[in-house]
């Protein structure tokens, strides 16, 4: 960063009014305010600071990472905003850093747009901004550009955010959804279903609390402890909407062979499987934001595992299955009470069950 | 987990497949068929499919998926209905998650959502009640569906609304009995089942006796069966110990939870509230006499139906669907016309593919389609 020459520090601007109102998306002084106010201070680096219209990266600072520049981008509409274990700031910093390392990139920079509905309190905006800050620093990551925009009462539900992110992959660090062979290794690197869960019991409207926390968090630190010890690994994904089950039929799919999970060894928290028990769902489709599928070659298997076991997000980590040879893109699951039944995509949404 | 495990323990049920093995064996049956047995609930279709219990059965035994899932057979009029009462500006519409997808002549109510319709998901009866007070200046109508297990809940909402004086409140009222259509099933000339597993919700509310015409009166045996996969291979066992036996009864595995003489509380809430339809229509079975109830007289005040004057459409079923035969155990889901290729569970055709607990749809999310097709071509060649 040093190549670039930044101005003087200006005199940042302060928000007056308890609520965001339509002023605040003006692009007037109560829009800079409220910039400065909240996030500028809360996202404090020196590259946001000058609220350029870009920020600007020097691309010798970013090779001396890798050789391939990794870019992704995702947007958060969870409801609710605050929720067991995490809000939508942090799922919004962790989503985005861990599409980048999933892909082998070490996370670096993030943009940060949010869309606010008019008469949202700033106290809540703050606490949110806050909350991507302390997010993005354990990350390790540096949200360097934004955008804020307000919009008419129930254009929005309170409040939108998109993040885009940039990180850099190390040469030689080469993951795809098609390179799974028979023989592999299918490892996740903890509990499942927790997020999911969190979020359905904290909706409220299952009539159904559960003390379940999302398991919402940055992954970086336990992705590079896993390519450390399992340099082979064949592929990475964050199994969020849609479960474990969508992501390894993806896999099946573009790697063309069939994969066997073993429901015993699928880690779950005794609470999930209650909750799950109770309305009906199937905890193998439920959203992760914590989470890992690892494919890794049968040799590097259980040093990728006790590699995440090692680390605070991976101590549940376990081999859940192998790749094996048979009809191309098949899962299936062999079930606690030894039956075997196929684990397939899930069409539209999980609706509990009446009965 | 505590009283979940114990039922799927795996170690029992290889002992329960060898008991069942053993007594195969030593029977005198028509080898040239395999034994059908039908379980009626869609709660068994479910669990069956959930834990690959088919899978582990002897090849000599063929598992027909009833008509039991109230989702699956609710006519297509019906929703209709339903939508036009959720397209009523001042209607709140509550409704139990999996008959949001079910699809009505011109959408389904998850479709209705999305077109700006108030449809709400609840779990019970009483949250939707819970509704009605938090908006008093709303008509909020739950939509009542489901077999005597879910009746006697609803009875209980709408006497619960009468005693607060609740007057923002009313039932559209589909719930269905499932005697009349065991009995519509038995009653077909290309029927082939030789016992089945009864609904153990529903005897948990009606007992066993209702069901005893069925070993009276058409030798049929059959055993009332808890949801666990371990309570439906026991049933199994049951069902064939009767037949190698040469009885024909009506027992109960799932005394447990159900009592012979059902719940008197709630049977007295149904009998208060409801009273028979003279014909109900079933998506795929068609018309059943008495085989669906009402809201009585004395209510009527908290009947959607005639609140909101429903227009009771008939719309008739897809002519490629072939939902009866399948329900009958004549043919297996993957061998109707339109199974995975025009009736998928995105867009279904027939009942069995509208709900996760309909026979085709279990089989199309848990037996695998491609399995299903390419032993339909096989079958076909």
């Amino acid at each position: 960063m040093n190549m670039i020459s930044l101005p003087s520090r200006r005199s940042r601007g302060k928000v007056h009014t308890p609520t965001v109102t339509l002023a605040h998306g003006g692009g007037g002084k109560a829009m800079k305010d409220l910039i400065d106010d909240v996030f500028v201070g809360a996202f404090d680096n020196p590259l946001l600071d000058p609220l350029d219209d870009s920020a600007r990266i020097d691309l010798l600072d970013l090779a001396q990472y890798g050789d391939r520049l990794a870019f992704t981008t995702d947007s958060f509409v969870v409801d609710p905003l605050i929720f067991p274990g995490g809000d939508i700031g942090k799922l919004a910093v962790c989503g985005t850093v861990n599409d980048l390392a999933v892909g082998g990139a070490l996370p670096l920079y993030l943009s940060c747009a949010v869309i606010v509905e008019e008469g949202v309190p700033i106290d809540l905006l703050r606490q949110i901004a806050g909350s991507m800050a302390a997010t993005a620093k354990d990350a390790g990551v540096k949200i360097v550009t934004g955008d804020t925009k307000v919009v008419n009462k129930g254009a929005c539900d309170r409040m939108f955010i998109t993040t885009t992110g940039v990180g850099v992959v190390a040469a030689g660090v080469e993951l795809g959804a098609h390179r799974a062979r028979p023989g592999d290794a299918v490892l996740v690197n903890g509990l499942l279903g927790d997020h999911g869960a969190a979020i359905l019991g904290a909706r409220g409207d299952m009539a159904l609390r559960a003390p379940i926390e999302s398991d919402c968090a940055p992954l970086q630190g336990l992705i590079a402890r896993l390519l450390e010890a399992a340099p082979n690994t064949r592929f990475m994904r964050d199994p969020t909407r849609g479960g474990i089950a969508t992501v390894l039929n993806e896999i099946a799919e573009a790697s063309q062979i069939a994969i066997d999970i073993d429901e015993a060894a699928t880690p779950l928290r005794d609470e999930v499987r209650g909750f799950c028990e109770i309305l009906g769902l199937d905890p193998l489709y439920l959203a992760n934001e914590g989470k890992i599928v690892a494919i890794a070659p049968p040799d590097e298997a259980a040093a990728a595992v006790d590699a995440m076991r090692a680390h605070p997000f991976g101590r549940e980590a376990a081999v859940i299955g192998r790749v094996v040879d048979g009809e191309p893109g098949r899962v299936a699951m062999r079930t606690i009470f030894g039956g075997r039944r196929i684990v397939d995509m899930l069409v539209g949404e999980q609706l509990p069950r009446i009965c | 987990m505590k009283f979940v495990d114990e039922f799927r323990d795996r170690e029992k049920a290889d002992v329960l497949i060898k008991a069942i093995e053993q007594l195969l064996a030593r029977m005198k049956r028509d080898e040239t068929r395999p034994l059908q047995i039908m379980e009626v609930c869609g709660g068994h279709t479910h669990s069956i499919f959930r834990y690959g219990v088919e899978g582990m059965l002897p090849k000599s035994i063929e598992l027909v998926h009833g008509p039991g899932c109230p989702v699956c057979v609710l006519p297509m009029g019906r929703v209709d209905d339903c939508v036009a009462i959720a397209e009523r500006p001042e209607v709140i519409f509550a409704t139990f998650g999996d008959a949001m997808r079910v699809p009505g002549s011109r959408k389904s109510l998850l479709q209705a959502k999305a077109d700006g319709c108030d449809v709400r998901m609840v779990y019970s009866p009483m949250d939707a009640l819970a509704l009605a007070r938090l908006n008093p200046q709303r008509e909020v109508v739950f939509f009542g569906i489901g077999f005597e297990t879910t009746m006697p809940s609803t009875a209980l909402t709408l006497l619960q609304a009468e005693r607060e004086g609740i007057e923002n409140f009313s039932i559209f009222c589909n719930h269905i009995t499932i005697v009349p259509t065991i009995k519509a099933i038995l009653d077909s000339p290309d029927l082939r089942l030789d016992g089945f597993l009864g609904p153990g919700h529903v005897s948990m509310v009606i007992g066993d006796a209702p069901y005893e015409f069925i070993a009276r009166y058409y030798k049929k045996p059959m055993v009332i069966a808890g949801f666990e996969p371990l309570d439906i291979l026991q049933s199994i066992w049951m069902l064939l110990k009767q037949i190698d036996e040469g009885r024909c009864e009506i027992e109960n595995q799932y005394a447990r939870v159900a009592p012979a003489g059902g719940n008197a509380v709630a049977l007295k809430a149904v009998a208060q509230v409801y009273e028979l339809r003279e014909f109900f229509e079933w998506r795929g079975l068609g018309s059943i006499d008495h085989s669906g109830v009402k809201i009585r007289d004395a209510y009527a005040r908290f009947d959607a139906e005639r609140k909101f004057a429903v227009s009771n459409a008939r719309v008739a079923d897809p002519t490629s669907c072939q939902c009866g035969e399948v329900l009958k155990g004549v043919i297996k889901p993957w061998q109707c016309k339109v199974f995975g290729r025009a009736c998928t569970p995105e867009t279904p055709l027939g009942a069995l593919m509208v709900s996760s607990e309909g026979a085709c749809a279990a089989h199309y999310q848990y037996g695998g389609v491609k399995r299903g097709r390419d032993e339909a071509e096989a079958s076909a060649a």
